[in-house]
């Protein structure tokens, strides 16, 4: 497997406070990483570093680089725009736009960005990206009904199509099940494990069965630092650092 | 004892507010039903058709004054509607900085200050150089009426619209400028119309402004850099006038101006209502 994400000396910062200190990972391409660790260890803000979504926050700064393609994401040369394209992502509450209709939220990436004219295309692309968010047969029949009329569950698939319908290469899952039950978090895990296939993943995560269940690699934060990082059988059943064995064996966090 | 005593206290509340409620609602219905039924009984088809007549002669009306009140909104949303959008979007999106506190506290000054003197203001600055009375400098003086309303509402709209759906939009590679008018303020419409048709509401009454400004005019309207009717100065100009079929015909005016305010509202509402409706 392709190394698709180089992360090399990453620190990330709110303001003057530090909230990532010398990130290194690599994220294998179409394979599912999974990262765990304790609220507020960073988790969430080291996968926004990845698609420059970190940077939106007011005073938020980065400092290393994410190499990715061969692509420093941070140089001067790098249009953030055309990367969020690449890499897309998925939030921790369903977040759909209420204005819209289904077909319409699907849609939005593409058509918001002008890319797109011909309608009828439209239409296959929209198809497939709900498709393979496994929504297709729940709501063809009531595209033109709002987003915000699906269940809490078919909400985070309709981002998950948004997400795929841009065609991006990676995907960011920011703890993506923590507001859905546990037929629903079935169902996205389902498809997460059908999506590597194809595309690149990370999902942060807080459950840990969840990132047994579905990633081949894991990385275990703890207070802005990456504690240890390897293949999830590995931090699983033969973690090497003491804190990854008291994290994952419920002693704290 | 501590249960009855609470349940005692919860119903006196509840009495307090009804009467307030009531307070409220008294002087406004009672407005209501004082103009009705003191206008209706001139309200017919020449009121609506006919110029004004001078004293003594019958069949009278305000069409002029419709017009050219119509007229005047039309004109003064014109260019306040686009402005107060702009900056209220300002506002929301980039004003967390000096120049942001600046246009904040001078819109929340400008939408204290009377109404006569944006009148004086219009006066100065479009009437004097014009050499004449317009309908121009009317529209101007009530379109800086409506912009601080408009602009603080914008940015309120803007800022309730959840921070999640700006970041769900940026983060499928959709730029800011398409994010801020396809997302934030297409789901912050609603609130933002609702500010509109204040605004309109507002000026529709608006008579002070207009004195120096719009000036009135007894026939139809000629330019809009001429003197032009508007349904409260004739209102205002009949009612302080001796005659008695006059006093009539400015109740019926009254009529008329509230129940144009209260349809466009009616109406606009309901538009919104049918083409945003979102199931739950």
């Amino acid at each position: 497997m392709e190394e698709k994400i180089k992360v090399n000396n990453l620190n990330a910062y709110f303001g003057e406070r530090k909230v990532l200190n010398n990130i290194n990972i690599n994220i294998k391409e179409r394979a599912v990483t999974s990262i765990i660790g304790p609220s507020g260890c960073g988790k969430s803000t080291f996968i926004r570093c990845i698609n420059r979504m970190h940077e939106v926050i007011p005073n938020a700064r980065v400092e290393g680089s994410i190499i990715f393609d061969g692509i420093d994401i941070y140089s001067e040369k790098t249009d953030v725009i055309s990367l969020r394209r690449k890499i897309g992502m998925v939030f921790q509450k369903p977040n759909p736009f209420p204005t819209l209709s289904i077909y319409d939220n699907v849609a939005a990436g593409i058509k918001l960005n002008g890319f797109f004219k011909r309608k009828d295309n439209l239409d296959d692309l929209v198809e497939q990206a709900l498709k393979m968010a496994a929504l297709w047969d729940e709501v063809k029949d009531k595209l033109s009904h709002p987003g915000s009329s699906l269940s809490g569950g078919q909400q985070q698939r309709l981002c998950i199509a948004r997400a795929l319908a841009v065609k991006p290469e990676v995907i960011l899952f920011d703890e993506p099940c923590s507001a859905l039950d546990p037929i629903s978090t079935a169902k996205i895990e389902d498809l997460i494990f059908n999506l590597k296939k194809e595309y690149t993943i990370i999902i942060v995560t807080h459950n840990m069965q969840q990132a047994a269940r579905i990633s081949d690699f894991t990385g275990f934060f703890l207070l802005g630092e990456l504690v240890e990082f390897n293949t999830t059988s590995e931090i699983f059943t033969n973690p090497k650092d003491k804190r990854t064995e008291n994290y994952i064996t419920g002693r704290f966090g | 004892m501590n249960n009855i005593r609470r349940k005692i206290i919860n119903n006196i509340m509840i009495l307090i507010m009804i009467i307030s409620t009531l307070i409220i609602l008294v002087p406004l219905i009672n407005i209501f039903i004082y103009v009705f039924l003191k206008g209706i009984s001139s309200i017919n088809i020449n009121f609506f058709t006919k110029l004004p007549m001078p004293v003594g002669e019958p069949n009278g009306g305000m069409a002029n004054a419709i017009v050219g009140s119509i007229i005047l909104i039309i004109l003064s949303s014109m260019w306040a509607i686009p402005v107060g959008i702009l900056g209220g979007i300002y506002l929301a999106e980039f004003g967390n900085n000096k120049l942001g506190t600046i246009i904040r506290f001078t819109a929340d000054v400008l939408s204290g200050v009377p109404s006569i003197v944006i009148g004086i203001f219009a006066y100065i600055v479009i009437v004097l150089p014009m050499k004449n009375f317009s309908a121009i400098s009317g529209a101007f003086a009530l379109g800086i009426i409506m912009i601080p309303t408009i602009m603080r509402t914008t940015e309120e709209m803007i800022n309730l619209v959840p921070h999640t759906l700006r970041e769900a939009s940026l983060a499928l590679g959709i730029t800011r400028f398409r994010t801020t008018i396809s997302i934030v303020l297409k789901t912050a419409l609603n609130g933002i119309i609702t500010g509109i048709i204040l605004s309109v509401a507002r000026i529709s009454g608006e008579t002070a402004p207009l004195l120096f400004t719009a000036f009135g005019n007894r026939f139809w309207h000629e330019g809009i850099n001429k003197p032009i009717a508007a349904l409260p100065l004739q209102i205002f100009a009949y009612a302080i006038s001796p005659y008695e079929d006059w006093h009539k015909q400015a109740w019926a005016g009254a009529l008329v101006l509230i129940a144009m305010i209260f349809l466009a509202s009616f109406i606009s509402r309901r538009i919104l209502k049918s083409k945003y409706k979102i199931e739950r």
